[in-house]
C-alpha cells in the first residue's frame, strides 16, 4: 500500500550536501507491520517523514494507495494526513490540552461535531486503557502514559496506516513491552498498517513482520523478519542480531573449554518447527554418538521458533562425521572456527 | 511653596487614573499589534510553516531600529507624527500613541521568544494531523505560547508604568507629570514620595496579576 521508488532526500547544507536517504525502494503491504532498523543518522526518521511528506524527495516517488502523494495540493495533501496516522519518540502533545483535548484535536479539524467527538474519545481513552486520566494535562503524565495518549491521537481518526518515529526509544524496557503489544493489538484489532523505525533489534523481533535495514541512507537488506534473523547477510544486520541474541560465549568460558581439551564445536541452527523434533538426539542415537550442548538458545519469532546451538560430540571420529553430514541434511550446521584465539 | 494636602488628593487619584489610562490602552493596543507581529515574525522564519524571507527582514530590521532607541527621544523624535495622528502632543491620549508604538515592538519580540522556544515537534504533530498554517497559529502556536506570554506582557506592562511617566515629564499627563511638576520643580518632597508609592503599588498589583493569570495558563 505504501510504496518508495528509488527515493532520495538530499539536504542542501550552506557547506555541504547531506544525502539522508538515497536510492530507496520499498513496498509495504496492507495490514503489516513494517519495521526499519539502522544506527543513528542512517536516514529513518527522514525516510519515515517522506511518508506524509514533512519531508519532499529530492528524487523518486511515494505513493500510497496507487497516489504520488508529492503530487497532491495542499488542501489534499492535509486531507490525505489525517489518513496517516503518526506518534514520537517525545510524544509532541499539546501541554496546553488535557488529555482528552489531545485527544480530540484531530477530530476538530476534521470537523467533528461535539458530542460525536466526545464519544470518540472516551471509546479511544477507553481502548489505551486512560479512562481516568481524561482531565489531566500531558505533563502529569509518565512517559508510558504519555506515548498511549499519543496513539489514541494518532487513532482518533481511524487512519489506514500508523507511522511510528522511535515510539519507545524514550521508554524503560517494561513500558516498552506495553506500548509494543498496544501496537500489535492496533494492528490486529483494526488491521492498521504499521511502519516504524527504531534502533534497537527486539522491537523488531516481538512485533515485525518484514524488516529492512538501513545504513548510510541505503537499505542494505530487506525481507520477512523470521528470514532476516536467521539467516543475515549483511554485517551490519549480524551486529543488529547478536544485540538481541548472543551467539557467542564469553571469553572466559572458552578459555575454560580449551583448558578442558576443547572439543571441535559445531554450530547448529533450527527454523521453524524443526526444533520440536527430537532430531539431535535421535541422529546420535542412531550413530552411536554423544553430544554436548555448550551454549546457545532457543527463541521464538513471529510464533515461529528459532534455536542456535554451540555443540560438542563424543565418539570415533568416522561415526561423528556420519552423524554431521546427516545432521546437514536436516538442520543448518557447520564446523565453528572463529572462536580459536 | 508646598501643596496643601486636604486638597490635593483628588489631583493625586486623577494623575494615578490617568497612568493606568494609558498603560491600559497601550497595553491593549500593544498587545494586539505585538500579538500579529510577533507571530508573522515566527511563521515567516526561515524554515517555518509560512517562510516569508522579504516580511521577516522588514519587521526584523523594524524592530531593531525602534527598540533601542530611549523612549524620552523616540517620544520628542515622533511628536510631528503624533500631532499629525491625535491632534496634539500634551495629555495623556497624545502620550498613548508613541507608548503603543514602542510596545507594539517589544511585544513582537516577547511573543517571537514564546513562540521560538515551543518545541517543534509539537507543531509538526499538528502538520502531520493534517492542520493548515492558519489553523497552527491558533490552535497550537497561541495556546501553547499564552502561559510563558502573560509573563512576558506583565514585565511589558510594568515597562509601560515606566513610560507613561517619562511621557508625563514632558506633556503627558499621569503620576509622571505630577511629581515633575509639584515634586520636582517645587522641590515638594511630600509629592514625590507619593507618587513614588503609587507607582511601587501599581507595579505590584500588575505584577501579582500577570502570575495569577499566567499560572492558570502554564501547564507545565
Ligand atoms: N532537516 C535536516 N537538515 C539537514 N540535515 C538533516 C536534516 N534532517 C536530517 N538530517 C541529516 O540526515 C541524516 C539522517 O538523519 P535521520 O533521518 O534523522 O537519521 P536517523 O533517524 O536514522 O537517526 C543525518 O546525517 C542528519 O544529520
Ligand atoms: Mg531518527
Amino acid at each position: 500500500m505504501i510504496a518508495f521508488k528509488n527515493v532520495s532526500k538530499t539536504f542542501r547544507l550552506e557547506k555541504r550536501e547531506v544525502h539522508a536517504v538515497q536510492n530507496v525502494s520499498l513496498t509495504i503491504g496492507e495490514g503489516e507491520i513494517f519495521g526499519i532498523i539502522g544506527f543513528s543518522g542512517a536516514g529513518k526518521s527522514t525516510l519515515l517523514r517522506l511518508v506524509n511528506m514533512l519531508e519532499r524527495p529530492t528524487e523518486g516517488t511515494i505513493t500510497i494507495h496507487g497516489t504520488d502523494i508529492n503530487k497532491l495540493s495542499p488542501k489534499e495533501l492535509r486531507k490525505r494526513r489525517s489518513n496517516i496516522g503518526m506518534i514520537f519518540q517525545n510524544f509532541n502533545l499539546f501541554h496546553s490540552r488535557t488529555v482528552a483535548g489531545n485527544i480530540a484535536y484531530p477530530l476538530k479539524l476534521a470537523g467533528w461535531s461535539k458530542a460525536k467527538i466526545n464519544d470518540r474519545v472516551a471509546e479511544l481513552l477507553s481502548f489505551v486503557g486512560l479512562s481516568d486520566k481524561a482531565k489531566d494535562y500531558p505533563d502529569q503524565l509518565s512517559g508510558g502514559q504519555k506515548q498511549r495518549v499519543g496513539i489514541a491521537r494518532a487513532l482518533a481518526t481511524s487512519p489506514d496506516v500508523l507511522i511510528c518515529d522511535e515510539a519507545t526509544s524514550a521508554l524503560d524496557p517494561e513500558t516498552t513491552a506495553d506500548i509494543l503489544r498496544l501496537l500489535k493489538k492496533v494492528n490486529k484489532e483494526f488491521g492498521i498498517t504499521v511502519l516504524l523505525i527504531t534502533h534497537e533489534m527486539h522491537v523488531i523481533q516481538s512485533i515485525c513482520h518484514r524488516v529492512a535495514v538501513m545504513e548510510n541512507g541505503r537499505v542494505i537488506e530487506s525481507g520477512d523478519v523470521f528470514e532476516v534473523f536467521t539467516n543475515p547477510q549483511h554485517e551490519t544486520t549480524q551486529r543488529f542480531i547478536q544485540s538481541v541474541q548472543q551467539d557467542l560465549p564469553s571469553e572466559n568460558i572458552m578459555q575454560e573449554w580449551r583448558k578442558r581439551g576443547g572439543k571441535k564445536l559445531y554450530r547448529v541452527i533450527f527454523k521453524g518447527s524443526i526444533t520440536n523434533d527430537s532430531v539431535l538426539s535421535q541422529v546420535t542415537q542412531k550413530h552411536d554418538v554423544h553430544f554436548n550442548i555448550v551454549y546457545g538458545s532457543v527463541q521464538e519469532l513471529q510464533e515461529k521458533l528459532f534455536g542456535n546451538l554451540l555443540i560438542s560430540f563424543e565418539g570415533d571420529t568416522p561415526k561423528i562425521q556420519a552423524t554431521i553430514s546427516e545432521l546437514a541434511s536436516l538442520v543448518d550446521i557447520r564446523e565453528v572456527t572463529d572462536l580459536e584465539s | 511653596m508646598k501643596v496643601d494636602w486636604t486638597t490635593f488628593w483628588p489631583r493625586v487619584a486623577e494623575s494615578t487614573g490617568e497612568t493606568i489610562t494609558m498603560v491600559f490602552f497601550t497595553l491593549i493596543c500593544g498587545s494586539i499589534f505585538g500579538i500579529i507581529i510577533g507571530l508573522l515574525l515566527f511563521v515567516t522564519r526561515e524554515k517555518n510553516i509560512l517562510e516569508n524571507k522579504f516580511v521577516f527582514q522588514i519587521l526584523n530590521i523594524l524592530i531593531n531600529i525602534i527598540r533601542p532607541i530611549p523612549f524620552i527621544i523616540f517620544l520628542v523624535a515622533i511628536s510631528p507624527l503624533t500631532r499629525a495622528v491625535v491632534g496634539t502632543t500634551i495629555g495623556t491620549t497624545a502620550a498613548i500613541f508613541p507608548m503603543t508604538i514602542v510596545a507594539s515592538f517589544s511585544i513582537a519580540r516577547v511573543v517571537e521568544n514564546n513562540l521560538v522556544s515551543i518545541d517543534p515537534g509539537v507543531i509538526e504533530a499538528a502538520q502531520a494531523m493534517g492542520a493548515s498554517p492558519l489553523k497552527i497559529i491558533f490552535t497550537v502556536l497561541i495556546p501553547e505560547a499564552l502561559g510563558p506570554l502573560i509573563l512576558g506582557l506583565t514585565f511589558i506592562s510594568v515597562s509601560l508604568i515606566d513610560f507613561s511617566a517619562v511621557a508625563g515629564t514632558v506633556g503627558g499627563g499621569g503620576l509622571g507629570h505630577l511629581a515633575m511638576t509639584y515634586g520636582y520643580q517645587r522641590f515638594d518632597s511630600s509629592v514625590m514620595l507619593v507618587t513614588v508609592i503609587i507607582l511601587i503599588v501599581l507595579v505590584q498589583l500588575a505584577q501579582w496579576l500577570g502570575n495569577v493569570l499566567s499560572k492558570k495558563f502554564m501547564r507545565r
